[in-house]
Order: structure tokens, then sequence, then C-alpha cells
């Protein structure tokens, strides 16, 4: 498998779902960092058979923890002068903003753009979000 | 209370001081004749709802304020494309109080977080409508003089009926409450209902599919309105609604304690020989949620020092 080594200092997002590291790529707008980032394909994994695995040289300004909200089984290891100083899974934020997109037809930023897609967390065992205005649940298929 | 936009916005001690105010206001109207001198309220409706409407500026007249608003979105800015947060913003500046209808769920509450004064939810698509569920409440308590301890019928459509969600999650906080909830299969309570609320706190219920086997049972039966276009097909609709449609013979099972409530327009679910029954409460319904409207609107303003002694 290919090396995950050789970060000096940044971020390894690991554990994602194969075939959801392109989205998770294109969630974190990470085509506009200057810093080297790779994603890696279907390695192997002994906890899932296979993974996808974004490694990002550098400090990165999103909060990732909002990854949970797309994959809650990521794993973030963050690593500094070469060595992994933090290594956790990603936790549920209380209220994502423009992250999750209401569907609900009746909801009131189906007509009014400018609003913010705002969620709450209503429940954390079932991982539920629901919309703060309508307050319709969230209906996890993709990002 | 700065703002009502859902019915679980009030705490039961606000409530109950709610309610409480407008059993006072139903002994001595007279004495409210002047609270809100002074006060205008608006009423923003995007969209019509003349009763609503009506209610909120018969409340306002009686306490001596004035009114002022538009109704249906093409009478309003709406149709110009402005958006919810600054119609709300200038409103502020013309009235002291705004009532908000409006299509789409969520709108008045963006409207709250852009107001300088108070705003109440007049019903927002199929999502909340408080002031129905404290006209309900204070229906049961001034009928029966107590919100606990008793068998509420739930009847018709609770799959999209609101009204009865909100009833659902405002009774629940009193003891002793049971639920007989009366639908067909098509229309029963949502799963949240039954699962998150319900189950989670333990209260009984059951379900049933027609009126004439729980009316010996119910202390309160609620109605509401079967859609026509609910149904799959229309053989279902015209088989089914029978079982939902309250008559002068289902009555003669009921209690003689028995109220029927219905948050109106009725349509043909209750038949109008059903009307002349002292047990049909829905138009004293009617009249006792302008005194709801009444004592929230003192309590939003803080005008509560302005009530005269008795
Ligand atoms: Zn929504």
């Amino acid at each position: 498998m290919l090396n995950i080594g050789g970060l000096h200092q940044g971020v390894v997002i690991d554990h994602i779902k194969p075939g959801q590291g392109m989205q998770i790529y294109e969630y974190l707008e990470l085509g506009k960092l200057d810093c080297c980032v790779a994603i890696i394909k279907n390695a192997s994994s002994n906890k899932m058979g296979r993974k996808d695995i974004i490694k990002i040289e550098g400090p990165i300004q999103v909060n990732l923890d909002t990854l949970a909200v797309l994959d809650p089984d990521i794993t973030l290891n963050i690593i500094e002068n070469d060595v992994i100083v933090e290594k956790r899974t990603v936790r549920l934020p209380e209220e994502v903003t423009n992250i999750l997109r209401c569907k609900n037809p009746r909801c009131i930023t189906s007509i009014e753009q400018e609003l913010p897609h705002r969620f709450r967390l209503t429940n954390k065992e079932k991982r539920i979000y629901r919309c703060v205005y309508c307050e319709q649940k969230y209906k996890e298929t993709n990002i | 209370m700065k703002h009502l936009i859902s019915p679980m916005d009030l705490t039961p001690e606000e409530l109950s001081e709610l309610l409480s105010l407008a059993q006072d206001i139903m002994k001595d109207p007279e004495r409210y004749r002047h609270v809100c001198d002074g006060k205008k309220l608006a009423t923003c409706f995007y969209e019509p709802s003349t009763r609503t409407r009506l209610s909120f500026e018969a409340a306002m007249l009686n306490l001596g304020g004035s009114v002022l608003g538009f109704q249906s979105a093409d009478s309003s800015s709406a149709a110009k494309g402005e958006s919810v947060s600054d119609t709300i913003q200038i409103i502020s500046y013309y009235a002291d109080i705004c009532a908000m209808r409006h299509p789409k769920e969520g709108a008045p509450f963006v409207a709250s977080k852009h107001a300088r004064i108070p705003v109440i939810n007049a019903g927002d698509g199929g999502h909340n409508h408080p002031t129905q569920t404290l006209t309900d409440l204070l229906t049961i308590l001034e009928l029966k003089g107590r919100l606990d301890n008793m068998t509420i019928g739930l009847c018709g459509d609770l799959k999209f009926g609101r009204t009865v969600h909100s009833l659902i999650n405002a009774m629940v906080r009193y003891p002793g409450i049971r639920f007989v909830l009366i639908s067909p299969e098509e229309l029963r309570i949502p799963a949240y209902l039954k699962e998150e609320v319900l189950d989670e706190m333990g209260i009984p219920y059951k379900e049933v599919r027609s009126l004439d086997e729980v009316m010996p049972e119910l202390d309160i039966l609620y109605m509401t309105r079967v859609q026509r276009e609910r149904f799959f097909n229309e053989e279902d609709y015209i088989r089914l609604k029978n079982s939902f449609i309250l008559t002068p013979e289902k009555m003669k099972l009921a209690k003689e304690d028995m109220f029927v409530l219905h948050p109106l327009p009725r349509v043909n679910e209750i038949s109008v020989e059903v009307d002349n029954d002292p047990r049909a409460a829905y138009f004293r319904q009617a009249g006792f949620g302008v005194y709801a409207r009444m004592a929230l609107i003192i309590l939003m303003l803080g005008l509560k020092d302005r009530i005269p002694q008795a």
C-alpha cells in the first residue's frame, strides 16, 4: 500500500468510505489550497476492507469536525514535526451552517436564497439533524 | 416571552399564566378595554387566512389597540421579491407587535431573528400554528375545568394535521393524559411522534379505524378534516370517509360531558345536525381563540401592569 507517512506538518483524513474521497476533497474545497494534497483511493484497511485517505500538507482552516455530518467513521491524524500529535474520530457538531441543504420544498430556504442553511443536532445517538427553520429531519444520502 | 414561534416556546409556567389571564379576561372583558391603548398590531399575512386574521384583529381591537396589515402575497412587497427579514425590519417601525402568516415553514422564525418587536407565528405552512394550540388548550380548560387526567380522541387526518401534532405535544405535559387516535391507515400519526413523544414519555394511546367503537371512552373529541387529495384513489376515500364523520347517532354513544372540538373550517366531517348538541363546542372554541390571543398580546407587549384592579 501507498505510504502515508512523510508529512512534516498537516492532517491525514483517514477511514473515508471508499469512493467518497473525491467528494470530501470537493466539499473541503481542497482544490483551492496551494499546499500539497494527496488523495489515496481504495487503500486496504483492516477495519473496513477498503478506504480512501486524504493527506493535506500544512495548516488547514476548515473545521474538520463538520466531516462527521457526512461520514461519522472518518478519523483525523494531526501531524506536527513529523509525529502524529493527535489521532481521533470526528465529533458531530451541535450546529452546521451551509453544509447540509434543506430539501423541504415548503421551507423558507426554498424561496429565500440568501438564507444560510442551518441544521441543529437534535439526537446525538441517532445522528439526527433538523433544519432550524422548518425542523425537517435531514435525510442523508449523499453530501 | 419575546416571540411565539412554536407552541413549545412557552414554558408550562408561562402557559398557565397565559391561560389564567385569558380566563380572567373572559370573566370581565370590560376591564381590559384599554390595556392596549395606543398600541398597534401588524397582521402580515403572506397567504389569506381570514378567520385567523380576524381573530387577531378582534383581540387587539378588544384591548383598545389598533391594527394594520396585509393579506395574501401579491398585495405585499413579497411579490416584488422583498425578503421576510427586510419586511419585518420595516414593520418594526410601523407597529408594536406582529402576527405573521406565511406559506413557507420557518418564515416567522426568520422574521423573529430580525425583528425589534415581538413576532407571533400565525401559521407557517404545515409546520406550526401556536395560537391554535393556545385556543385548543383554553377551550379544553374552560369546558372541562382541567387539562390533566382525560382521554382525548383525535380523529381524521393525523398524518398531516399540524394542529393535532401540536396538541399532542402540548397535552403530554399534563399528568393522566391518554390518547385515542382515530384515522384511516393512510393518515395515522407520524412514526416520530409515536417514538419520540408518546413512547418516549410512556403516554398511553391506541390507534383505531372508526369512531363508533371508542366514542364512550372519550372526554374530548378533536375532529379534523380528511382531505380527498390525501387518498390514493377515490374508492378508498368514499369507502373510508364515513367512518370519520361525526353524526348525531355517534354522539349518542358519547358521555354527557364529552366535548367536540374542531380547528375549523369544517367541510363535512361533522354533520350539521351535530351543531345543536350542547357538546358541540367548535364555534365556542373559535370565540375562545380571541381571548387566548388577547392574553398573548398583553403578555408579549408586557402590559400586565396596565390592567385595572378588579
Ligand atoms: Zn428547512
